[in-house]
This record gives C-alpha cells, sequence and structure tokens, in this order.
C-alpha cells in the first residue's frame, strides 16, 4: 500500500552509532523477556522490528527511553549512558521521541496545547515561538485546521498523527514507534503511514515496531525479528523477506504474509 | 450523496404521538397501570395532609416579632425567636456594639468567595485579594490596631466561627490530602509508609476524639506557659480529619488513570513534579469531584461538632438561645432557620460542583 511513495534505501549511512545496545537483559520478574540483545543503530538509520507477541519487541524500545528499566548490559543514546542518574535519563527522553500504539495523548487539554506542552517545560521554549513550531508540525501531519479541538474530537488516524506531531515538537533525534498502527481502523493506517514515511525522506533514525511489512519493505535499511527475547535475525528487507535465514523467521512470515 | 438522498420521495417519520397536553401528560406518567395510580393517589393523600398544615403553621399562624409570651399563645411558628436573637445567634459572645465587625469579615468573605467562582479570575490579582482579605478579616475579628478595639479569641462566634472552621479547614485539608494520596503512591517507601500511618491512624478515630485530644490532651505536652489558642487547635484537628479522607478520595482518581498517560508525559521529558501537575491531577481530580465534595460537604457539616469543646460555633448559640427561659420550647423553628443556613452553604457547595464539572467536560 505504501509502494508508490518509497524511500530510497540505498544511500550510505554514516558509521556514527545514534544507540548502542550491547548485551542487555530485562527481566519481569522471573520471566527473562530480554536475553541479550546487542544492536547498533546508526544516524539516520531506519530499523522496523517484527516478531510474535510476547516476543519482547515493545520492551527493547521501551528499554531505549527507559520506560522499562534493563537489570545488565549497557544502553547508551547519543553517547548518553541511561543508568539510574535521573538527569541522564531526562536528557535520553529530551533527544528520543515516542510515539505509542493506543496514542496516550493528554485528553484535558487542546491538540496545541498538547504539542506545546513538553517544548514549554522542557526545552523551556517561549510559549510564542512553541505554538508556530506546534503549528508548522501539524501543518506537516496535515490537520492544522484542528488545533484548538481536544483528542477526543479527533479520528483514530488524526489523534496518531497528532502524537506523532507531538514527539516531533520536542526536535528528537530518534523516533520510537510501538506499533503505532495497530490499534487504528484499517482506512486510517494509510494516513500514518505516510507521515512516518515523509519522516523516513527526511532522514530521521527511526525504529519501528510494526507488522506493516509493506512500510517495511519500502522504508527500513534493515528489519528484525525477534522471538522469545532474541534478536533472531537481521537484514536488509530484500534479503529478509525473500531469503529468511531461520526457521522460526520463516514461519512468522508465512503467518503474516499469505 | 446529497442528490441521492433528495431524488428519494420525502417521507417525513415521526414518533408515533399516543397523547397530548396535559391531561396526555398526567394519564403517561402518573396513572399507567394500577399500582403507579394507587403511588399516585397515596401521594397526594400525604402531602393533603401536611403541606397545607405546614405552610399555616409556618406562614399563616406564625408571629414574627414578639416576644416569648405572645408566642406561648399562638399557635403557629414563632420565628421572634430568630428575629429577636439573631445578632446572638448570628456572633455569639462578640461585643454587642461592635458586631459590625465579623458582619463586615463576613461580607468580605463571601465577596472574595463570589468571585473565587469564576475561574476566569483565578489569577495573580485573586491571590493578593485573598491576602488582603484574610489580613482584614483577621483584623476585623481580632482588633487591636488602627484603634480597633480587640477582642478575644474566646468571645468569637456563631457563623464567623463555622465559617472561619470550615472555609480554611476545608482549604488547607484539599492540598494536604492530595499531598497526602501522592505520598501514598510514592516509590519511596519511607514517605509510603508515613503517609499510609498517617491515613489509616486519623480514619481510625472519630473527629470528636481527635477534638477532644486536640483541647485537652494536647496542652498537656506543651511547656508551661505556652498556650494555643482554642480555635487554632480546633481548626488543625479538624484539617488534619479532613485530609485523610479527601487523600483516599483523590488516591481513588489517581488509580484511574492509565498508564499510558505516565508513559506519554515521561516519553516527553517532563520530570515527575510536571507530570503530575500538568497531566495527572488535572484529570484524576477531576474525575473525584463529585466524592471530593460529599467529603468537604460532610466536613462542613461536622464543625458544628466543635461544640463539645466549648466554642460557639452556629449551632451552639441556637441552643444558648434556647436555654433562656423565655425562648424555651420554640426548638423547632430555631433549628429550622440553623438548617436553612447550613443547607445553603452544602446546596452552594454542590451546586459549584456540578459547574465545575461541566466546565471541565468540555474534553470529553
Amino acid at each position: 500500500m505504501t509502494s508508490e511513495s518509497s524511500v530510497t534505501t540505498e544511500q550510505t549511512l554514516s558509521d556514527e552509532a545514534m544507540i548502542e545496545i550491547i548485551d542487555m537483559h530485562k527481566w519481569f520478574g522471573d520471566f527473562h523477556v530480554l536475553q541479550g540483545i546487542n544492536l547498533t543503530v546508526h544516524k539516520q538509520e531506519r530499523i522496523v522490528i517484527c516478531g510474535p507477541s510476547g516476543s519482547g519487541k515493545s520492551t527493547l524500545i521501551r528499554c531505549i527511553n527507559r520506560l522499562e528499566e534493563h537489570q545488565k548490559g549497557r544502553i547508551i543514546v547519543d553517547g548518553i549512558e541511561l543508568t539510574n542518574n535521573i538527569k541522564n535519563i531526562e536528557k535520553v527522553r529530551m533527544e528520543v521521541g515516542m510515539v505509542f500504539q493506543h496514542f496516550n495523548l493528554f485528553p484535558h487539554l487542546t491538540i496545541i496545547e498538547n504539542l506545546t506542552l513538553g517544548p514549554i517545560w522542557v526545552r523551556k521554549v517561549p510559549k510564542a515561538e512553541a505554538e508556530e513550531t506546534a503549528m508548522y508540525y501539524l501543518e506537516k501531519v496535515q490537520i492544522p485546521e484542528q488545533a484548538k479541538k481536544y483528542p477526543g474530537q479527533l479520528s483514530g488516524g488524526q489523534q496518531q498523527r497528532v502524537a506523532i506531531a507531538r514527539s516531533l515538537c520536542m526536535n528528537p533525534k530518534v523516533m520510537l514507534f510501538d506499533e503505532p498502527t495497530s490499534a487504528l481502523d484499517p482506512e486510517m493506517i494509510k494516513e500514518v503511514l505516510d507521515v512516518m514515511i515523509d519522516l523516513a525522506q527526511e532522514g530521521m533514525t527511526m525504529i519501528v515496531v510494526s507488522h506493516e511489512m509493506g512500510f517495511a519493505k519500502s522504508v527500513a535499511h534493515r528489519v528484525l525479528f525477534m522471538d522469545y527475547g532474541q534478536i533472531v535475525e537481521g537484514n536488509t528487507p530484500v534479503e529478509f523477506f525473500e531469503n529468511p535465514q531461520h526457521e522460526r523467521t520463516k514461519l512468522f512470515l508465512s503467518q503474516i504474509l499469505h | 450523496m446529497a442528490d441521492i438522498a433528495h431524488t428519494s420521495p420525502k417521507k417525513e417519520i415521526r414518533p408515533p404521538v399516543v397523547n397530548i397536553g396535559v391531561i396526555g401528560w398526567i394519564k403517561a406518567n402518573l396513572f399507567n397501570g394500577w399500582f403507579n395510580s394507587v403511588l399516585t393517589i397515596v401521594t397526594l393523600f400525604f402531602l393533603w395532609k401536611t403541606v397545607p398544615p405546614f405552610f399555616r403553621w409556618a406562614f399563616i399562624d406564625s408571629v414574627w416579632n414578639t416576644t416569648g409570651q405572645v408566642c406561648r399563645d399562638t399557635g403557629g411558628a414563632c420565628w421572634s425567636i430568630v428575629t429577636e436573637n439573631l445578632r446572638f445567634i448570628l456572633f455569639g459572645f462578640f461585643p454587642y456594639e461592635l458586631q459590625w465587625r465579623p458582619l463586615l469579615a463576613m461580607i468580605i468573605l463571601f465577596v472574595l468567595l463570589f468571585f473565587s467562582q469564576n475561574r476566569k479570575h483565578w489569577k495573580k490579582p485573586l491571590a493578593y485579594a485573598w491576602i488582603a482579605g484574610l489580613f482584614l478579616m483577621g483584623l476585623f475579628l481580632r482588633g487591636g490596631l488602627f484603634g480597633l478595639d480587640p477582642v478575644e479569641s474566646t468571645q468569637w462566634g456563631g457563623l464567623p466561627l463555622t465559617l472561619l472552621l470550615s472555609v480554611f479547614g476545608l482549604t488547607a485539608a484539599y492540598p494536604l490530602g492530595v499531598v497526602l494520596a501522592l505520598g501514598r503512591q510514592s516509590k519511596m517507601r519511607g514517605i509510603k509508609t508515613l503517609c499510609i500511618v498517617y491515613i489509616e491512624l486519623i480514619r481510625g478515630v472519630p473527629l470528636i476524639s481527635l477534638l477532644f485530644m486536640s483541647s485537652i490532651i494536647f496542652p498537656l505536652l506543651l511547656p508551661e506557659g505556652v498556650t494555643i489558642n482554642k480555635i487554632l487547635r480546633a481548626q488543625v484537628a479538624i484539617i488534619l480529619f479532613t485530609a485523610a479522607y479527601i487523600a483516599e478520595v483523590v488516591r481513588g482518581g489517581l488509580q484511574g488513570m492509565s498508564r499510558g498517560q505516565y508513559e506519554a508525559a515521561e516519553s516527553i521529558g517532563l520530570n515527575y513534579y510536571q507530570t503530575m501537575r500538568l497531566i495527572i491531577l488535572p484529570q484524576a481530580l477531576k474525575i473525584v469531584i463529585p466524592p471530593t465534595v460529599s467529603q468537604l460537604i460532610s466536613a462542613f457539616k461536622d464543625t458544628s461538632l466543635v461544640v463539645i469543646i466549648a466554642l460557639y460555633d452556629l449551632l451552639k448559640t441556637t441552643q444558648t438561645v434556647l436555654s433562656d427561659p423565655e425562648w424555651m420550647g420554640f426548638s423547632k423553628e430555631a433549628y429550622l432557620f440553623v438548617a436553612i443556613l447550613y443547607f445553603l452553604g452544602c446546596f452552594s457547595m454542590s451546586n459549584y460542583s456540578r459547574k465545575l464539572e461541566k466546565e471541565l467536560s468540555r474534553g470529553d
């Protein structure tokens, strides 16, 4: 569905690492949800992570902005290592935007207030300037006319586009997407994916947990497959879909592509 | 689309009309079925037996400006007990010729409350107005400055005392309750335990025992020669008591918030205080407006319990009038009057809460 606006993935990526994850483990109680994750994400790289539910893919990206705490190994985002140091966590969160499955807009604030909250309180941007930036991003996601409305008055697709704009207002270096289209009605998926494709074209570093294989094929530099808390394999989209190496990957792909 | 709609034959379908007019309404709502008919007749009979006699007692046969002796000879209501003793009921033992001062203080309070109703006024000037107002109210009640005669706080009483205890009790208890609720949700063990212990201890004792403690036991613990104003002690007891209940109500609201709201706030980099102040509390407190107002209303009425530590609040001054031999036996009228005052207070609170809820629900 997105092939008409495919993004070139041929460009050479810089060697600079944006995110480095080294032998990272996480447990929920006794459940070993992430078992030794090693992953380097380069600047401007776009990664799509797929895998069966419960494989730990959401947990992995939630560790990157410390919504979940990892118990072993290292995570370094833009040169800042995530530890219990709250100042570092806040710095990382300023640089990393996140879009959630269920949008999580603030229902008691208008759209424009949703967008300006972070810049005003975290980046200490003057209100007028923050509003100007907010309107710029609202135009970009093509809903400037909704600025004064409340989230409850918008459709799911519109809400998710607002959520993306909200993250962009913080001017992040990385965007994390946690199944951004799986709570949407089918006819709204495209409008959200289109916004994400635009973002990709501008060179944003993106990690997307998604089962939108069309999106993965046209936008991703790398597609990762996760199962049982491990990255089973990762490859360029062409290789990944046409020549999967692992049995579990083949099984998974056969289940979702038919 | 519109074209298609227009080409189809226009047939207006209205809801079926069974009955119109007053008779129709009565038939449909009061006499539909034998059970409802019986209920209607019984209710009408009951109203006919009670309302006219009450009306006759309260307004037609009543006397308004007489002595107690005249009252005893009439069959109707003796409102004279209220009109003749109004100033004592309202102001207690405050020196008679100085009673314009508490009156003025109350007027200042009402004006401030009136302006505070509108959320558009919730800005800096209103805060300054409250500070100035508090100072003026204190000045008028206490005196001792600017040539005003000093009045001991033991002489304060009646409506100003009730208002003082409730307005400041509630406004102080609310934020304290919110802080306690946040503390109880805290990840920091020490703070959490402290809040739980506080809330459960306070909720485990009746307000009366707290008031007794504040007036009898607490002074024993103070070093000799140090005394703390009795009204202040009662005030603190009311605040501590109400806050514990508010805390539990607010905690209910906090638990109703989805994790997604916290995560969204954290993911854009807000810290704990910003997350709570900007995202969580505005939503959580809104959800719990109805139970919070119930709590506040009940706290307002509970201020009348200060009679047991011999403070002359509105209810106590009324009782004092009733113990006067001249007015003995007219408790119905006196209590009805006090009940109306309390009702006005409670009703305006619940009215205001409904208005606030409506205003705040724009986003849903």
